[in-house]
């Protein structure tokens, strides 16, 4: 459904932060994607609905290039992608309702969604996925009212109203406490397996991801470096992943070697300084 | 941990830091730049203030004049000439709220194509050039031209007023843009709205405060400046303050200055309260 090939992303005066991914995804998969800080995760994801331009390759959504379209079919490629982001991106000041129909406005005219005309149909989706999601008490609220969590289920309900055939998610736990991370993913999940939805999950957080996807891809330094089941994660493929760690210990009681004594820096900056 | 860059002072800093003696990074780390730097501003102030030619003769003689000015506000006189008064302020606020409007919905294009996160370059540099031509003349100089262009009277005052709205409204509104929030603007923009609908989302709802608030500030101020504007000819309240003077007439002087000061006052006021509601 989703296919990328050779797809590359190189920021101005820097070195490339995604090199040749070749990625498919069929309808209805969940898959999470991990890696370390600054391994590519968010750039990948942005460059799917081209938030972010690649620099070389193709993205396929259902056999459609839509690595070069421009103007309305943009627009129309990007409405069948939802997104959902770290910190929510919720427009506060809007109410929970404009923020749940702002995801049907490639759907609507200018003028319809300026004055928050929409539909009767889409005002009862609105209605049901705020249900689903359990906020229907709340659509007058506005999005600065509502706690992280809720917030959230907003974005979730917002990127829902595309009908999206493919959900980006970008750490959507990554701002949550421990219970609510939990408690969004399943959610995230159920939907996507309930509408047949593919998903994308960009996601620190290891243990949640192996609860929860079909499969996982691991990234590092803009390369995947694994994909396969979220059982065949081993330790050894952790570190190929994130680098040097002792994946068992508990992490209080590990030897930090950044810890050095003050003593060994100063020598270490005299002896750099006068060599 | 990266060793580039270090130097003899910072290896300095380390060891006394160890011995528990550290004070701040100094803003200009070069010891004879910084105290030369220090020096040469407080030679120059002192050479400027020598500078001064001041006629302390002439400072007395005005002193009078300005005692008797002051003076006068004790007894503002509202009354002789309150016929002009009454059509010099109605025709300031006239001047004022059509220029703010017009100002106002001039401003608002052009800030959106001079805020960079938004507008793509050429636009970006067009827009900056407009509100770098509207911010360059104060108002007088730009009254001054209008009132040759148009004549004597207020529809030289509100072109240069709703022109010198459009500089400094656009100007705060692409600075609010710039700061606006990234994530909403992406959500927006991943939803697949069109570029109207996407300002109207995800860029209206998080710069409007501010820009109801800049536009009534722009209010009081334009209010301010037709009083000035009006001296040069472009009608409103500073004409009528202008003959005042020329007449030696402070009393009236003083009456209009006081309403001046009045309305200025009251749309502070209204606009404190009006910001804290759209918040």
């Amino acid at each position: 459904m989703l296919t990328l090939s050779g797809v590359s992303k190189r920021y101005q005066t820097s070195e490339l932060a995604l090199s040749d991914i070749d990625l498919t995804i069929p309808a209805g998969q969940v898959i999470a994607l991990i890696g370390p800080s600054g391994a590519g995760k968010s750039t990948l994801i942005r460059c799917v609905n081209r938030l972010i331009e690649p620099t070389d390759g193709k993205v396929q959504l259902d056999s459609e290039d839509i690595t070069r379209v421009r103007g309305a079919r943009l627009r129309q490629a990007r409405r069948q992608i939802g997104m959902i982001f770290q910190n929510y991106a919720l427009v506060e000041r809007l109410s929970v309702m404009e923020n749940v129909l702002s995801g049907r406005l490639a759907y609507v005219g200018f003028w319809r969604s300026y004055f928050r005309r929409f539909p009767k149909s889409d005002i009862q989706q609105a209605f049901h996925l705020l249900r689903r999601v359990g906020l229907e008490t709340m659509f007058d609220k506005r999005g600065d009212a509502l706690s992280g969590g809720q917030k959230q289920r907003v974005g979730i309900a917002r990127a829902l109203m595309q009908n999206p055939k493919l959900l980006l998610v970008d750490e959507p736990t990554a701002s949550l406490d421990p219970k609510t991370s939990r408690q969004i993913m399943r959610l995230i999940c159920d939907l996507c397996r309930e509408q047949q939805l593919a998903a994308i999950i960009n996601i620190h957080d290891v243990v949640l991801a192996q609860q929860f996807v079909d499969r996982v891809v691991g990234l590092r330094a803009g390369r995947i470096v694994f994909d396969g089941s979220p059982q065949d994660l081993s330790p050894a493929i952790l570190t190929s992943i994130y680098g040097e760690e002792d994946w068992e210990v508990p992490a209080d009681n590990e030897d930090d070697d950044e810890r050095s004594p003050p003593e060994d820096r100063v020598r270490t900056l005299t002896v750099d300084a006068h060599p | 941990m990266s060793l580039n860059g270090t130097s003899a002072a910072d290896v300095q800093r380390l060891q006394q830091l160890q011995q528990g003696v550290w004070s701040p990074l100094p803003l200009i780390r070069r010891r004879w730049l910084r105290v030369s730097l220090n020096l040469g501003v407080l030679a120059y102030v002192i050479a400027a203030w020598l500078s001064v030619d001041v006629n302390w003769d002439r400072v007395a003689q005005g002193m009078d004049r300005g005692v008797e000015f002051v003076a006068s506000f004790m007894s503002p006189d509202f009354v002789s000439r309150s016929g002009e008064i009454f059509v010099g302020l109605q025709e300031s606020l006239t001047m004022t709220f059509t220029a703010t409007i017009i100002g106002v919905l001039l401003a608002v294009p052009v800030g959106l194509g001079a805020a960079r996160n938004i507008a793509p370059a050429p636009v970006y540099y067009i827009c900056r050039t407009i509100i770098a031509l509207s911010r360059t003349f104060q108002e007088i100089i730009i009254a001054i031209l209008f009132v040759a262009m148009f004549g004597f009277g207020p529809l030289a005052g509100v072109i240069t007023l709703a022109f010198a709205t459009i500089g400094f409204m656009a100007k705060l509104l692409a600075e609010d843009i710039e700061d606006a929030q990234r994530e909403p603007l992406e959500a927006i923009r991943a939803t697949g709205g069109t570029w109207l609908q996407w300002v109207n989302y995800a860029v209206q709802p998080q710069v409007m405060p501010r820009l109801i608030g800049l536009s009534l500030y722009r209010l009081d101020i334009n209010f301010r400046e037709s009083a000035v504007i009006g001296i040069v000819g472009a009608g409103g309240i500073g004409a009528t303050l202008n003959t005042s003077i020329n007449r030696y007439d402070y009393d009236t002087s003083a009456a209009i200055l006081l309403l001046i000061i009045a309305i200025v006052l009251l749309s502070e006021y209204f606009s404190g309260y009006v910001r804290r509601w759209t918040q």
